[in-house]
């Protein structure tokens, strides 16, 4: 799929917040996307939702496209696939209690349900999520932001989808609190047989949670693979640096020193033709600067977007400590 | 004698609801020792910085003692003079904290300057130029006539550490400093943040939530819990055995690639308290896994003036202890 962006000021220009990205997940899987700030990855879990419109491609959902369907043989697919949103303290009315803000789902993809039958729903809906029934009369500035957050969650779940966008549901929460939602989306995952697309930034959480992981850079991914192959041998100098930005953290780690040369990607690569990341790569070559690398697969069900990926087979070692 | 001694720090908040941010604090930080204060939201970490800076909102009131280089800050002295002269430079999280946004980028740091040294302005310029090198800014000259808005969030975070520097400050406050950047440039200004320590004999109080700047960066810990600091120890003797338990429980949390096997994440019960509430016994009692009948009633104290101590009836062993 590609999305593309009209970009203001009149130019008649298009930016490519998400170009060619092609990938399945599936049944019960819960795929990893990764990347950075304006990366595009949570255009690419929008564009699926059909919340943002494609520019090119095609989104099937258990076969059948869905993208180009019109909204009201969309209606009843919405029920299937959800979205966690990033920011918790914004995704609820502040207005509404939790139990009004997690029924509302309910009232408008299965309005005939009762209210009886409503109600029961979402006492269900916010106990899985851990949250106790006296919390569901409160309003979103009394509750912390990992009760928030689990508000959020519920809300995602509470309709049944078979298929869920977690769009950095953690980013916004306390170390403390962030594994605590790490630890039920697992949960969840695994007693739902649910699947879904789990963006972030963060690669350690991404690869606790998840089997396979897509690491995308400014629109593209660049690397697709099983987690072990992304965190013992990736292929694009990219995922390393993501891989050495992880804090490594005992007594030793102290006069670590980040070997890598200051970011000097002032170059908006995705105007000139090679690969995006060339203005910043330690390896790149004369090739790289003109001509846009592929994703192509490297080994078994591990896919690389990199000209020079066939020179490190064993994977890309960590820069060592200078 | 200390370059900066906080004394019985205690911040308060006037309003409907009185909230206590920071609960008689006792820290010093040598010259040339860089000291982070880890803690999650709430835990009055940023209050601490500000009162020391007398950059708290208009309700905060500041009291007890905070001596910098002998000179009395609090009560009677001009915080925000030694910040603004030399002496003490402010990093914030985000830098437009620092930075104006419709003037460039050479006439903010040159006017800092001025202000500082009654320098003229073509040699604050000169200065300005000199220091947007020093934090390694590709193109320094060309810099100083654009605009924070023509750069990314890292080289504005750059500027901004630049233009804290220009008052040759013997100690830097940075909050949060890293927080609002992507993860591969945080460990870029950790990098320099470091250079800059070393090479101009600078000291550090840096406030953060992130495990990794601590171990990447700081010499000596304090942790902060609910308004007060509840350990203190050398960097390397804490990353290798916390003796709090909220400091065991917060190293676990923090994912890492190491052990990324699906494994349930360690993490702490419960959430930080709300501010504003008021304790008999020990704040972290209600979520510690090693409490007892005596932490509900008494509020263990931290012995004071000591490099290593530990407010807690119950501490951890030290296992690697140094």
């Amino acid at each position: 799929m590609t999305v593309r962006y009209r970009q203001a000021q009149g130019r008649s220009q298009e930016l490519a917040a998400v170009a060619d990205a092609s990938f399945r997940v599936g049944e019960g899987e819960m795929l990893g996307l990764v990347g950075e700030s304006g990366c595009g990855k949570t255009t690419l879990g929008r564009a699926i939702l059909r919340l943002v419109p494609l520019a090119a491609g095609e989104v099937r959902w258990r076969g059948q496209r869905i993208d180009d369907l019109d909204r009201s043989r969309f209606r009843p697919l919405r029920r299937e696939l959800q979205l966690v949103f990033q920011d918790p303290s914004s995704a609820l009315d502040p207005r509404m209690t939790i139990a009004r803000s997690v029924a509302e789902p309910l009232r408008a993809l299965m309005p005939g349900l009762a209210a009886a039958g409503r109600a029961e729903r979402v006492a269900r809906q916010l106990a899985e999520v851990g949250l106790s029934p006296e919390l569901a009369e409160r309003y979103p500035h009394q509750l912390s932001g990992g009760q928030l957050q689990r508000a959020v969650i519920a809300r995602a779940l509470v309709v049944d989808p078979r298929f869920v966008v977690c769009d950095e549901p953690v980013s916004a929460l306390d170390v403390s609190v962030q594994g605590q939602i790490v630890n039920l989306l697992a949960r969840i995952r695994r007693e739902r047989g649910l699947a879904s697309l789990f963006i972030s930034h963060n690669l350690a959480v991404v690869a606790r949670l998840c089997e396979r992981i897509l690491v995308m850079y400014r629109g593209r991914i660049v690397e697709a693979a099983p987690r072990e192959a992304v965190i013992r041998a990736p292929l694009h100098p990219y995922t390393r640096e993501l891989l050495d930005a992880v804090p490594v953290i005992d007594a030793g780690a102290k006069r670590r020193v980040l070997a890598r040369s200051i970011g000097l990607a002032t170059v908006d690569a995705a105007r000139s033709g090679g690969c995006a990341f060339a203005a910043r790569c330690t390896h790149a070559q004369a090739r790289c600067r003109s001509e846009r690398p592929a994703l192509r697969p490297a080994r078994d069900g591990h896919l690389v977007a990199c000209h020079r990926a066939g020179e490190w087979p064993r994977g890309l070692p960590p820069l060592v400590p200078g | 004698m200390a370059l900066l001694e906080i004394q019985a720090l205690t911040v308060d908040f006037a309003g409907k609801r009185p909230v206590r941010a920071v609960d008689h604090v006792d820290l010093a930080v040598d010259r040339r020792e860089r000291v982070a204060i880890v803690g999650e939201s709430g835990s009055g970490k940023s209050q601490l910085l500000l009162a020391c800076t007398g950059l708290l909102a208009a309700n905060g009131r500041a009291q007890g003692s905070v001596r910098f280089g002998g000179a009395e800050l609090i009560g009677g002295g001009d915080p925000a003079g030694a910040v603004r002269g030399r002496g003490i430079g402010f990093v914030f999280q985000d830098a437009s904290g620092s930075l104006t946004p419709h003037r460039r980028i050479g006439d903010q740091m040159a006017e800092a300057a001025v202000a500082a040294h009654d320098t003229s302005w073509q040699t604050a310029m000169a200065t300005a130029e000199r220091m947007l090198e020093r934090v390694r800014l590709p193109d320094a000259r060309r810099r100083l006539s654009q605009y924070p808005h023509e750069l990314s969030g890292g080289m504005r975070q750059r500027v901004a550490i630049g233009a804290a520097l220009m008052s040759q400050p013997e100690l830097l406050f940075a909050d949060e400093p890293t927080t609002a950047l992507d993860v591969t440039v945080q460990a870029e200004i950790m990098t320099l943040l470091a250079e800059l320590c070393r090479d101009l004999g600078m000291a550090l109080l840096i406030v953060t939530h992130d495990m990794g700047v601590v171990a990447s960066l700081a010499d000596r810990i304090a942790v902060m819990y609910a308004g007060r600091i509840v350990e203190t120890a050398d960097a390397a003797g804490f990353l290798g055995g916390p003796r709090h338990p909220y400091s065991a429980g917060l190293l676990d949390s923090v994912p890492t690639l190491a052990d990324a096997d699906g494994a349930e994440l360690r993490t702490i019960a419960g959430t930080p308290p709300a501010s504003g509430m008021v304790f008999p016994g020990c704040r972290f009692e209600p979520r510690c896994p090693r409490r007892e009948a005596r932490c509900t009633r008494e509020d263990p104290p931290l012995a004071a003036g000591t490099a290593s101590a530990v407010a807690c009836h119950f501490p951890l062993r030290r296992e690697n202890a140094t």
